[in-house]
């Protein structure tokens, strides 16, 4: 069951420095995540190239690491904790427990195109390989927008939501390409659109992208990206 | 290693395709035209560029039914090898009337539309533009009629190898010599069928070289040098001027078709261009002389003679991405899962076809996807014409399936893209397939043809359909033999 260890505003939350925060401290002995920063804001908009640069991440899970088509759909259709599959999004430090094991979510800024997981994970002193990762983010749109496509990369393969629907995954080894897999059109509706995904990783480094392009490919920067709905 | 693939022409058009000295191939309202030597100059058209019908001739709709009386002064009751070019709100017919070659003349037609059942279909003697007085070193027939885009001026190359290939300005509206005074200039020598076309600053002389009108036993061939200036020199690849006989060659005899000849540039724009030509023998037609219509590529400042797609086995692969077309299902590695194994290697492992794996795949429709290409059966594509489903200038259309399966590439209702499970011939399911100026090509569903949707690589992983722009890889495809 999900564990909601911390349950605050978002600004008495980033005002604490839980053990869960990987940005800004280093965990048992390693150094901090280089490339993630704990958010200092409510809400933050695409960087200049439209990327989507504020995410929850839960900590790994361990798999087998198998990548082909079929293993990383079962992988990613099996239910590891309660309510994995809603469209509800986690808190920042919300815990869950899988196989006995307490994993925390994180809300992180990345400074580059990417989030690296890889830096997340070692951070915390958690495994990088033979792993799963879920990942969230709500993009707020200010009004609605059809014809629009998530584009992503990701090291290794991928599965992706919007709103719950699948529309994006990606298979077998792999390194993050920007603009690998793309949806097909869809429409952000008004307000909150809630992303999530799940990236598999067998081994060596570990990130992923995304962004939102228009029909013409450009991509969408009249969007904001908050981790709790408005 | 694996280059763009060349391919040979599937067939020379379809329809009536008989044809001799072909004018450029030009397009009003959708219908495209052409006009060829032969009593009273015969006109073909098509509606798509693919299918051909004969349409009388251009003599029946011009007062007399024959050359006006100063034409057939300066030249003869022939007509032969017309041109034909769009003016302001008219259409110009410049056509050989040759008397006793070299006397010769060449006569202007002036009509509003080129649609012979249109109100306002008629052709209206313009005189005689040039002739040779059976003399002189010129053999006034064979016009190529050309536009300079740089100023919009009009330009008239004519002759056939009596002497020189010349060259005369026009009046943009009257379609006559802006400047009767002067003399022709002299551009080429040793050839007939001249025209001009310009690219990048290059001026761009067309000839045919060789022997005509003898079938199979024909030596045409299609030569060509370029210039800074509209009015030469005309260089070849060599540095030769073609006034000294040089030419680099465009186009030769190859396959089944012997002795092309009488270039015409077809503009279909958004980076695509297109020639017309005759061959002076389709072996597979007879030996007789046929219109066709081949891509028109571009190499190091050079025109270079592209092929229609044939029916064959390929791998899709984007430019932009580098990744190929293939069904969304569990690839399986060529000869199944193994090691690297010891040195000294081993027997050939057997390619993977379809055979061997489609009773695993899902059999409804399967998204469509890209990927690095692995010579895995689920990424090679049967491309085929389809007949009686009509084509575009110089192809028909084609299905695109799963080589060994009925697994079709098709389009969505929605402008994606699925693989349906069987071939319906629907408009969805049939496929245009250009080569563009880069050798690339563009792929379009008929579908959507009035939309310009092209197959489009939105991601390395991610095909869709999207309106074609010719600047960038985007909707660049390169057909490569699996």
């Amino acid at each position: 069951m999900i564990r909601a260890r911390v349950r605050l505003s978002f600004l008495v939350l980033i005002g604490v420095m839980s053990a869960a925060a990987v940005g800004a401290q280093s965990v048992a002995g390693r150094g901090a995540a280089p490339s993630l920063v704990r958010p200092a804001s409510p809400a933050k908009a695409p960087n200049a190239d439209g990327f989507l640069q504020r995410w929850l991440i839960l900590e790994p899970i361990r798999v087998a690491g198998q990548l082909t088509d079929s293993a990383v759909q079962t992988v990613v259709k099996t239910e590891y904790f309660p309510n994995q599959f809603t469209t509800t999004v986690p808190r920042d430090g919300e815990t869950v427990t899988v196989a006995d094991a307490q994993l925390a979510w994180h809300a992180v800024d990345t400074t580059g195109y990417n989030v690296n997981l890889y830096h997340f994970a070692y951070s915390l002193n958690k495994p990088t390989s033979n792993v799963l990762f879920w990942v969230a983010t709500i993009v707020n749109a200010p009004r609605e927008i059809s014809g629009v496509r998530l584009a992503i990369g990701s090291n290794a393969a991928s599965v992706w939501w919007v709103n719950g629907r699948e529309v994006i995954s990606i298979y077998n080894d792999r390194q993050t390409v920007i603009d690998d897999g793309v949806s097909k059109r869809l429409t952000l509706k008004q307000g909150s659109n809630v992303i999530r995904a799940a990236i598999v990783n067998a081994g060596g480094a570990t990130d992923f992208c995304a962004r939102f392009l228009d029909e013409d490919g450009q991509p969408v920067k009249a969007i904001t990206i908050s981790l709790m709905d408005r | 290693m694996v280059a763009i693939l060349v391919v040979t022409p599937l067939l020379a058009l379809d329809g009536d395709t008989a044809m001799h000295d072909p004018s450029t191939v030009i397009v009003e309202n959708g219908k495209f035209y052409a006009y060829g030597t032969g009593a009273g100059l015969p006109i073909s058209v098509s509606d798509d560029g693919w299918t051909w019908r004969r349409a009388g001739t251009v003599m029946q709709a011009v007062p007399g039914g024959r050359p006006g009386p100063d034409v057939l002064a300066r030249g003869g009751n022939n007509t032969w090898a017309p041109d034909v070019i769009r003016s302001g709100d008219k259409y110009f017919i410049y056509y050989s009337a040759p008397g006793t070659q070299p006397k010769s003349a060449i006569g202007l037609l002036v009509g509003k539309t080129l649609d012979p059942s249109s109100p306002d279909y008629k052709w209206e003697d313009g005189g005689p533009v040039v002739w040779s007085d059976g003399v002189e070193d010129s053999n006034a027939i064979d016009p190529g009629v050309f536009r300079d885009p740089m100023n919009g001026s009009l330009w008239l190359t004519y002759g056939s190898y009596f002497g020189y290939i010349r060259l005369v300005e026009l009046d943009a509206k009257s379609g006559k010599r802006l400047h009767p005074e002067r003399k022709p200039v002299n551009i080429a020598i040793n050839g007939e069928a001249s025209t001009m076309m310009f690219r990048d600053g290059w001026y761009y002389l067309l000839l045919t070289h060789g022997s005509c009108c003898v079938n199979a036993n024909s030596t045409y061939n299609i030569r060509m040098g370029r210039s800074r200036n509209v009015a030469g020199p005309f260089l070849d690849n060599v540095g030769i001027d073609m006034l000294q006989g040089g030419g680099k060659l465009f186009l030769g005899s190859g396959g089944r078709y012997i002795g092309p000849g009488h270039f015409g540039l077809l503009d279909l724009g958004g980076g695509v261009q297109k020639f017309s030509l005759h061959y002076e023998a389709d072996l597979d037609r007879g030996g007789i002389s046929v219109l066709d219509i081949r891509p028109l590529l571009w190499r190091d400042g050079w025109p270079v003679a592209g092929d229609n797609v044939k029916d064959g086995v390929y791998q899709l692969e984007s430019a932009r991405t580098g990744t190929a077309l293939e069904l969304a299902v569990q690839g399986v590695p060529v000869g199944g899962l193994r090691g690297r194994g010891a040195r000294g290697g081993g027997p050939p492992v057997p390619a993977q076809d379809a055979s061997q794996l489609s009773a695993s795949w899902p059999t409804g429709p399967i998204d469509l996807r890209m990927s690095p290409f692995m010579a895995q059966a689920q990424q090679k594509w049967a491309v085929t014409p389809v007949a009686n489903a009509g084509g575009y200038p110089g192809s028909p259309y084609f299905k695109i399936t799963i080589a060994g399966t009925e697994r079709t590439l098709a389009a969505t209702d929605d402008r994606e893209l699925i693989v349906a499970p069987t071939f319906t011939g629907r408009p969805e399911q049939l496929w245009r397939i250009d080569q563009i100026t880069d050798g690339t090509y563009r792929v379009m569903p008929k579908v959507y043809a009035n939309q310009s949707l092209a197959l489009s690589a939105i991601g390395s992983s991610t095909p869709t359909l999207s309106r074609f722009n010719p600047d960038g890889d985007r909707h660049r495809w390169v057909l490569k033999t699996p």
